[in-house]
């Protein structure tokens, strides 16, 4: 059994790099609306009081203001929970910031379901739908401490709108310190030659552990991290399904809109193979906690496991 | 009468402040401050001023209670649970897997909840619509909804206020638990709403400003505010964060953080004390 070891949630990852990102970077002005102690911007606070302002819970406010400063030379920075920053400042996105092409950086905490105990109206599983359709936006969600520290940083060397996803509890540790990651470019962690798992998030480590049960059955998967879904490496998911045929997508996301949605219209139109999907499905999730709300809405390695023994079946067909 | 009417209503309220900590603290995680804050608003409305039925929470006529300010919900399920909805016992599975008593109000699993809150700012518009089917279908409820210091930073309630007056709308009583503190700290050092009352009245909104935890007040004001014609009313009340637990009163931690089991057992018996 692979060691679950964990890390730092990737919201404290966001909060520290950007601590440091501020000591390189006078340009950097970070804010936030009223969850700065959820979304690890206090840090920043603390150590940048000038350059830090929580604008109160007023979401659309704060889009607004961050499209203004980016529009005169800042890089902002501005976070909430994942649900409300998106949904009450997306027209703000659309209009202020995307229409703008501004170099506005939206981190979000929140993600998923695994929010847990708060319940339905503080999780989010539509985000990345939402960002994903709005042009020029880069779309990021990474997988554990290491690669959030690393994507942050990219992230403000970026010039153009960023959005970025971070969750609420420890995410078990996928990669060393020191590994290297570009936007765009998903990581192949494992190599196979029977299917290919395309996950993200905190669902990267649990495909791992599918592909090790899978292993143990005789059937060798390919695990791809997708910590970038916009622009998706196109590339890579190619050359994986060439080489085996199957694909299964996972996310701690609704099953409309997200990782598995990009996939399969890229494969439909790259390599058709068959896909299956392991997603929150047409459903709010509710509270308990994270890893009974994980393993209820169908998100565990086992889930993966199953789905990936279901379209192997329709790939020998 | 009223006297003791008002002890019976005090009474209840610090049952239902025992409630909330024995919930927060079994469920680990929640929102005490905030709840204990407006627990005394609630009781004069579920024991006194509003009118329900537990036994019919669907009855078209009863008084539409909206909580906006979601995170209070376990002060709402206590006044649920206490006036009949449901047994008090089951207040224990709040946050559970599978519980109808969601970390925030969830209409859909719980009867009583007239709308599922938890994002801050929605509560006051979707009160307005309550209101403005009751004068469509000439029915004679009243709608209140319950907000907060900062539900007041966000836009949708200032669009809310402006239609609200602009429509002359009445039987919408909002009411406010003006408690002086957010998730981030004071309000007063995040986004300072002062001048409150000024604010409402130049919305059109008819004001009373009342002490939150004064049950007589409480009950009185609200019995006024349903006199008022042709305009919403406000009753903003002030309140005091952690209200009845001398540890969390003003204390920000206890924001959103829930008391251990050594901090509950303080507190119950410190509300235990409380003599009416
Ligand atoms: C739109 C939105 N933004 C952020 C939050 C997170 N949040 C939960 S409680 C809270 C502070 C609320 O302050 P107030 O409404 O005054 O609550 P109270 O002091 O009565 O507990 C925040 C920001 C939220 N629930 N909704
Ligand atoms: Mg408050």
């Amino acid at each position: 059994m692979r060691e679950r070891k964990m890390g730092l949630a990737t919201r404290d990852a966001y909060g520290k790099t950007l601590v440091e990102l501020g000591r390189k970077n006078r340009d950097i002005f970070v804010m936030d609306a009223d969850l700065a102690k959820s979304t690890k911007t206090d840090f920043f606070a603390k150590e940048f009081p000038d350059r830090f302002i929580n604008v109160g819970i007023a979401e659309a406010n704060l889009v607004g203001i961050a499209a203004g400063l980016a529009a005169c030379g800042k890089i902002p920075f501005i976070s909430s929970f994942a649900c409300f920053l998106i949904c009450k400042g997306y027209e703000q996105f659309r209009m202020s910031v995307a229409f703008s092409e501004l170099n506005v950086k939206v981190v979000v905490s929140h993600g998923g379901i695994s929010v847990g105990e708060d319940g339905a109206s503080q999780q989010s599983t539509e985000d990345f739908a939402l960002m994903l359709s709005l042009p020029k936006f880069v779309v990021m969600n990474p997988s554990d401490e290491v690669s959030a520290r690393a994507l942050v940083e990219q992230a403000a060397k970026y010039q153009g709108p960023v959005f970025m996803r971070t969750g609420r509890p420890k995410y078990p540790v996928i990669y060393h310190e020191g590994t290297q990651f570009e936007i765009g470019k998903g990581m192949l962690l494992r190599e196979g030659a029977d299917l290919t798992i395309v996950a993200t998030g905190i669902l990267v480590f649990e495909a791992l552990m599918a592909s090790d049960i899978l292993a143990e059955r005789g059937i060798s998967a390919s695990v791809i991290d997708i910590h970038t879904l916009k622009p998706i490496d196109r590339e890579l998911l190619r050359q994986q399904a060439e080489k085996t045929g199957a694909m299964v997508c996972c996310e701690e996301h609704s099953i409309y809109g997200g990782l598995g949605s990009v996939v399969a219209s890229v494969m439909a139109e790259e390599c058709p193979v068959p896909i299956a999907y392991v997603a929150v499905q047409d459903t709010f999730a509710e509270s308990g906690r994270p890893d009974e709300l994980i393993q209820k809405y169908g998100l565990t390695a086992a889930n993966i496991v199953q789905t990936a023994e279901k379209v192997l079946s329709r790939k020998h067909k | 009468m009223q006297a003791l009417q008002t002890e019976e209503l005090c009474r209840i309220a610090n049952e239902m402040r025992k409630d909330i900590i024995r919930m927060l603290a079994e469920a680990a995680s929640g929102h005490p401050g905030g709840s204990l804050s407006v627990t005394d608003i609630l009781a004069a409305l579920y024991f006194k001023t509003a009118r329900h039925d537990p036994n019919n929470p669907n009855w078209p006529d009863r008084d539409r209670i909206i909580l906006s300010k979601g995170h209070a919900a376990p002060a709402l399920y206590s006044a649920l649970a206490r006036s009949g909805y449901f047994p008090v016992d089951q207040l224990m599975t709040l946050r559970k897997l599978n519980s109808p008593l969601q970390g925030h109000p969830d209409r859909r699993r719980l009867a009583g909840i007239e709308i599922s809150t938890g994002s801050l700012g929605q509560g006051l518009s979707v009160g307005i619509g309550m209101a403005l089917a009751r004068r469509l279908d000439q029915k004679n409820y009243w709608t209140y909804v319950i907000t907060s210091d900062g539900e007041m930073n966000e836009g949708q309630t200032w669009e809310a206020a402006s239609f609200a007056s602009f429509h002359k709308m009445d039987h919408l009583i909002a009411i406010m638990d003006y408690n002086k503190f957010q998730l981030d700290g004071a309000v007063k050092e995040v986004l300072d709403m002062e001048p409150m009352v000024d604010k409402w009245k130049s919305f059109g909104w008819y004001t009373f400003e009342i002490d939150g935890h004064n049950m007589e007040g409480i009950v009185k004001t609200i019995e006024l505010a349903k006199t008022i014609k042709n305009a919403p009313v406000m009753i903003i009340a002030h309140t005091i964060k952690g209200k009845g637990v001398s540890f969390m009163e003003g204390n920000n931690h206890f924001h959103g953080v829930a008391p251990t089991k050594e901090e509950a057992e303080r507190a119950l018996k410190e509300l235990d004390s409380h003599k009416f």
